[in-house]
């Protein structure tokens, strides 16, 4: 009688993965099947600036933002389709008034909940009506293991102390907690303060992210883009620390995919499990979608219904399942397990979407782009260009 | 603040284990079968772990709810011991099973 549990995971990093058990059907799972998990950008407004914002370069405004009232109709919406979580993100989903209200609606329609934050903008009350309003689980990003660096790169004045505050408010309030640590070239270094940092704040999960290189981080790759060595030295502080901290805390690690030799499986296969909603109600097939500038998305605002749209809109039809692959991925043996990686970057550095992902060693491109990140990681250009609705500002000095 | 000491539940014959806060077990009506809800994931227990599950309510203890699942299975106790054990310890590393001494809520 030996019990099993098959993992199906949001973010994607189990080569195992779960959604034929998901699926009714064989034949649907084997295409695509019902979206499993959400992420809902509710605004890009952001105290912050951080120069590997996974937000568009183009932001939308204020002005455009979905209503309360159009919020809770679709979250009501994913929740009858069969949608499981939701991620509340932004930008700052906490600069949004009606977050509350939103958190207490989507527990209502029974979505799992969690609040993808920057924490600088919450207070204790705020954190206590979200705990009571269903709120399942807060992830808060951190930019470095001590104030001066984290404050730098998040371009925000005591933003790290402030963190540290919030962090310790999520376990008084005994939420589950998972620190975000962005890593790249610039705060490598401090990777093992913030592990010890996230086990000395009761998180129960880190997630040791590179920066992914599309949008704002692609505007900054030449002062992010980690040398070869530092991935290695990466590589070693997250196994020991797993080793250390087995039943503590654990520990995702993504790794760069430029130093990869294979793709990603990036969202679990284009339009196959997740999609994200825009502040002005875009449905991506994820959220860098719109760098590629030939798809039109369809909107919550328009007449069709959000199933319609995720069976139907040709953004999503366009680089589903196999049938759209070109040589090398189409006799590709890995083809269903990668899904020929990253449309998006394929588009951003081969000025074709369809491409292979050039993180793949059988892409033509995978030499030159390995080599424009070793040539740029060695040059060690510091300066970042923060991110904002204005289209980017070059830091004033070159720090030390 | 925890520190770096183990905080996990050791899953033991007095164990009186239940699903934490952020742990949801629930009916997908969509897709017709039982799935566990956790922070990032979301788990597909088959009809054995649900039954487990489903009887860890804080107050019996593993010993128990062990000797319910043996008459009901008509099987050996330490064999169904140690698959609920298991299970719930993996899920108890993950922080998504706690004691109910550890409870609060």
């Amino acid at each position: 009688m030996t019990p099993t549990l098959i993992s199906a995971e949001p973010v994607l990093r189990d080569p195992n993965d779960g959604i034929a058990v998901l699926e009714r059907t064989r034949t649907v799972a084997e295409t695509f099947g019902i979206p499993l998990a959400v992420l809902a950008e509710l605004t890009h407004r952001c105290p912050l600036q951080c120069p590997y914002c996974s937000n568009p370069v183009e932001m939308e405004r204020a002005n455009a933002e979905l209503t309360t009232e159009e919020w809770t109709r679709v979250l009501t919406e994913l929740a009858e389709i069969g949608v499981l979580q939701v991620h509340f993100s932004g930008g700052e989903p906490t600069a949004r008034k009606d977050l509350v209200e939103l958190v207490r609606h989507a527990t209502q329609v029974g979505l799992y909940t969690n609040l993808i934050t920057s924490a600088v903008l919450l207070t204790r009350d705020k954190l206590v009506d979200l705990a009571d309003a269903g709120l399942c689980h807060v992830q808060i990003s951190f930019q470095g293991s001590e104030p001066v660096l984290a404050d730098r790169v998040g371009g925000f004045r005591n933003g790290h102390v402030k963190k540290l505050e919030v962090a310790q408010w999520v376990r008084e309030l005994e939420l589950p907690l998972t620190v975000n640590a962005v890593m790249h070239r610039q705060n490598i270094h401090q990777l093992r303060g913030m592990i010890d940092m996230a086990v000395e704040l009761g998180a129960d999960r880190i997630e040791v992210a590179n920066v992914q290189y599309y949008g704002w981080a692609l505007k900054n790759r030449a002062a992010l883009m980690p040398t070869v060595e530092q991935l290695d030295e990466m590589t070693a502080v997250v196994d020991e620390a797993e080793t250390r901290f087995k039943g503590i805390m654990e520990i995702d690690f993504v790794i760069p995919d430029y130093y990869a030799t294979r793709p990603k499986k990036c969202m679990g296969g284009w339009g196959r499990q997740f999609f994200n909603i825009t502040p002005s109600g875009k449905i991506l097939p994820c959220h860098a979608a719109e760098t590629i500038t030939d798809l039109d998305f369809d909107s919550v605002r328009s007449n069709h219904s959000i199933a319609w749209i995720w069976q139907n809109s040709e953004a999503f039809n366009r680089y589903r399942g196999t049938g759209w692959m070109p040589e090398p991925c189409q006799s590709c043996e890995f083809k269903e397990q990668d899904y020929g990686g990253c449309r998006c970057q394929a588009f951003a550095l081969t000025g074709n979407a369809a491409n292979t992902d050039p993180a793949c060693q059988l892409s033509p491109f995978h030499a030159t782009i390995f080599k424009a990140a070793e040539t740029e990681a060695a040059a060690d250009q510091r300066r970042f260009i923060y991110r904002n609705f204005a289209g980017g500002t070059l830091e004033k000095d070159e720090p030390a | 603040m925890d520190g770096a000491a183990p905080r996990r539940l050791a899953v033991g014959p007095s164990s009186r284990p239940r699903l934490a806060r952020h742990a949801r077990l629930k009916f997908d009506e969509t897709r017709e079968r039982w799935v566990l809800l956790v922070p990032e994931r979301v788990l597909a227990p088959d009809d054995i772990a649900v039954e487990i599950l489903q009887l860890c309510d804080g107050l019996k203890t593993v010993d128990l709810l062990v000797e319910e699942l043996a008459v009901k299975y008509a099987a050996p106790k330490d064999e169904i011991a140690a698959d609920v054990i298991a299970l719930l310890q993996d899920l108890a590393d993950k922080g998504f099973v706690i004691g109910a001494k550890e409870s609060v809520q």
